[in-house]
């Protein structure tokens, strides 16, 4: 009796304490984008954050990119000269690139490169009562430390996520034509035909737009959140790798299922 | 880190991105179905077989439109298409439209074949010719049950 | 009389409680800081002395009573006049709160830039001026992991004096100093608060240097004051808490043990 009392106590804490820190995570997103005016009227702020961002993400995610999409070509080629249709090589390629890998494994590596990095940023200054001191400065900590992060990272997903898919095309190109000799024309013709500007290069830059919010909103919010000692950032830390996969993968069929449903 | 040095590499992150987006928008996708510059018409079949939504619409071959939505009409049973077809291509009244396959086992798609009326489809226009599409089974029953008929004929 | 006792008072708490949930940290604390003073408030660790002090700088809202700034209700204030008053006041945090990815110079430039439109030459002489004040003039190209806890903690003092605050709020002033630092601090406490011509008041556990530089001290002590005095009277007084502090005896009105039932019980396995 006193067990299953005890557990559903638990329990119930549980929920209450899992259903406030998401409204509060709410909240917070929408005080976020209240105070956002300021990082676009300041615009240095935000480039320096893409520059954290984006820039020094650039690297994992080209070479990333080129590795997965000389996957694609040599998987691809296996499966389709099966049907000895390896000329619809670059079909495969660019499609699975530009609908789900792009958008999916660069906000994958986006996550742990530079979310972690802005939770542990915030979270260090919070730890150490820079945000505090700014706030006694009478300086919002939202709008001159959290909303540049934030758009920093929504600017710079999207960008990532097309040089991703751009750089997986070509390493395609580069196994499924240049060494296994996959007719060159052949592959860029039927590419070209299958793939639909709207239908599948938009909905792929909407998706990684998506998940870059989805990121920019839990780096930041784990960050500010976070317990201020050196245990809590560290939390914090993992809790933003964790969250933004699960919330990639779980708004990947979302909005999978609303973009590429059949007839 | 300076700040000169820092808007170079941001100038320069931007500028990748946007060249990656143009490279995916140009060079590997087309714009076979851009907005606005369609008209749609109806067709209705007794079967589509296995058409789908986005299917192409063919003229000799040539791709000049999609397939917009499927639907049943309730009253008569027959599946109502309608074609998104791109401006630029203007066609007969008395087009006709058949649901066809590309290869023996390959993707369906709507065949356009233009009359000869002196009018153009316009916008809400309803294809009065259709054929429906051909189902392999129905084919392969119906030639067996010829053959059935016929060899006790032949025996005669 | 009473008029001009509220003309020249700068800060005054009435009857402030503050709890966090059910935790009572404050239980009615009264409190008056003239201009020109420099105020100490002293206590045990976890006393609720940090706490009073967010509260006058705004940080926390008192739970019921009322905390004032120069005549306004700090309780019924929107945020847009919080930071307006914040402006006239500067905080020192217990480890100065410098931004890390700053050098000292853009350290103390940063209000500055915030809230004025200066020049950047006029900020440039400003900001040498305020590290001049603090001795620091030839550390401002540091980055802050550079600079030992002491020049970091004198840093800050240049940054939340930046825009001549007509208050300052110091939270453990001298915590890790070396007894060098310590006094330079603490006459930079003094100095500047009589050149600014502002009140300062300070929350600290380091009787000795606090009674030689401030004109006024209160104890606190369970979320009350339990006693207030000038240093004369502090040092003279034969109150049982305030003597334990200033002597520093273990054991009095502030107890060694933590509460518990008595030693015997536990031993003998009675209490649980």
């Amino acid at each position: 009796m006193s067990a299953l009392d005890a557990t559903l106590r638990k329990l119930g804490a549980m929920t209450i304490d899992g259903v406030w820190r998401l409204g509060f995570a709410a909240r917070f997103f929408l005080a976020v984008l209240r105070y956002s005016g300021q990082s676009f009227l300041r615009l240095p702020l935000t480039i320096r954050e893409i520059y954290f961002s984006g820039v020094l993400s650039l690297l994992i995610i080209l070479v990333s990119g080129l590795f997965v999409g000389m996957v694609l070509g040599l998987q691809g080629y296996d499966i389709l000269q099966r049907f000895g249709s390896s000329d619809a090589l670059g079909i495969m390629v660019a499609l699975s690139l530009l609908r789900e890998l792009g958008p999916v494994v660069a906000g994958l590596l986006f996550a742990s490169r530079a979310g972690s990095a802005v939770t542990a940023e915030i979270g260090l200054m919070k730890t150490t009562e820079q945000l505090q001191a700014m706030d006694m400065m009478a300086v919002n900590p939202l709008a001159r430390v959290v909303a540049p992060r934030f758009w920093g990272g929504v600017i710079s997903m999207p960008l990532l996520a097309a040089m991703f898919s751009a750089m997986g095309i070509f390493g395609g190109w580069m196994i499924g034509v240049v060494a296994i000799g996959v007719d060159d024309g052949a592959f860029w013709s039927q590419m070209r035909a299958s793939v639909d500007f709207r239908y599948d290069v938009l909905n792929g830059v909407i998706k990684s737009f998506v998940f870059g919010v989805a990121v920019s909103w839990v780096a930041v919010f784990e960050g500010y959140d976070c317990h201020p000692t050196a245990e809590g950032v560290s939390r914090a830390i993992t809790r933003t790798v964790v969250y933004s996969a699960l919330l990639i993968l779980a708004l990947d069929f979302v909005l999978t299922s609303f973009m590429f449903r059949g007839p | 880190m300076n700040r000169a040095t820092l808007d170079l590499w941001v100038g320069l992150f931007v500028t990748l991105g946007f060249a990656a987006l143009v490279f995916l928008a140009v060079k590997v996708g087309s714009y076979s179905t851009a907005r606005g510059a369609i008209y749609s018409v109806n067709a209705s079949f007794d079967n589509i077989g296995n058409l789908k939504v986005r299917a192409p619409v063919k003229s000799a071959g040539v791709v000049v439109g999609r397939v917009g939505r499927i639907k049943l009409d309730k009253k008569a049973y027959r599946a109502v298409v309608r074609l998104d077809i791109n401006d630029g291509f203007k066609f007969p009244t008395d087009t006709g439209a058949s649901v066809l396959t590309s290869g023996v086992l390959g993707e369906q798609y709507i065949g356009l074949d233009p009359g000869g009326d002196e009018g153009l489809l316009k916008q809400g226009d309803t294809l009065q010719i259709t054929q429906s599409a051909v189902v392999l089974e129905r084919l392969i029953s119906q030639f067996m049950f010829n053959k059935a008929a016929e060899t006790p004929a032949s025996a005669h | 009389m009473n008029s001009i006792a509220s003309n020249s008072s700068l800060v005054r708490l009435d009857g402030v409680r503050f709890a966090y949930g059910e935790r009572e940290i404050l239980r009615g604390v009264d409190l008056t800081v003239h201009r020109g003073q420099v105020v100490a408030i002293m206590g045990g660790s976890g006393c609720g002395k940090t706490t009073l002090l967010r509260l006058i700088g705004g940080q926390l809202r008192a739970g019921s009573g009322k905390v004032e700034v120069d005549g306004q209700d700090l309780g019924h204030l929107s945020t847009r006049a919080m930071y307006a008053m914040r402006r006239r006041m500067g905080m020192l945090f217990q480890f100065g709160a410098l931004f890390t990815d700053m050098n000292v110079f853009d350290n103390v430039a940063f209000p500055l830039r915030e809230h004025t439109k200066l020049p950047a030459e006029l900020v440039r002489d400003l900001v040498l001026m305020k590290l001049h004040a603090v001795g620091l003039r030839g550390a401002q190209s540091l980055m802050p992991s550079e600079l030992s806890g002491g020049m970091a903690r004198r840093v800050a003092l240049a940054r939340a004096v930046a825009l001549d605050p007509m208050l300052m709020l110091y939270d453990e002033p001298f915590a890790g100093l070396d007894p060098i630092s310590l006094s330079v601090t603490g006459q930079l406490i003094r100095r500047l608060n009589d050149a600014l011509g502002a009140a300062s008041i300070m929350v600290t556990h380091d009787v000795m240097v606090s009674l030689e530089l401030v004109d006024y001290v209160y104890f606190v002590s369970n979320g009350v004051i339990v006693a207030q005095g000038t240093p004369e009277e502090i040092r003279k007084s034969n109150d049982p808490f305030v003597r334990q502090f200033v002597h520093a005896e273990t054991d009095g009105p502030v107890p060694f043990h933590y509460p518990a039932p008595p030693l015997a019980n536990m031993l003998d396995g009675v209490a649980a």
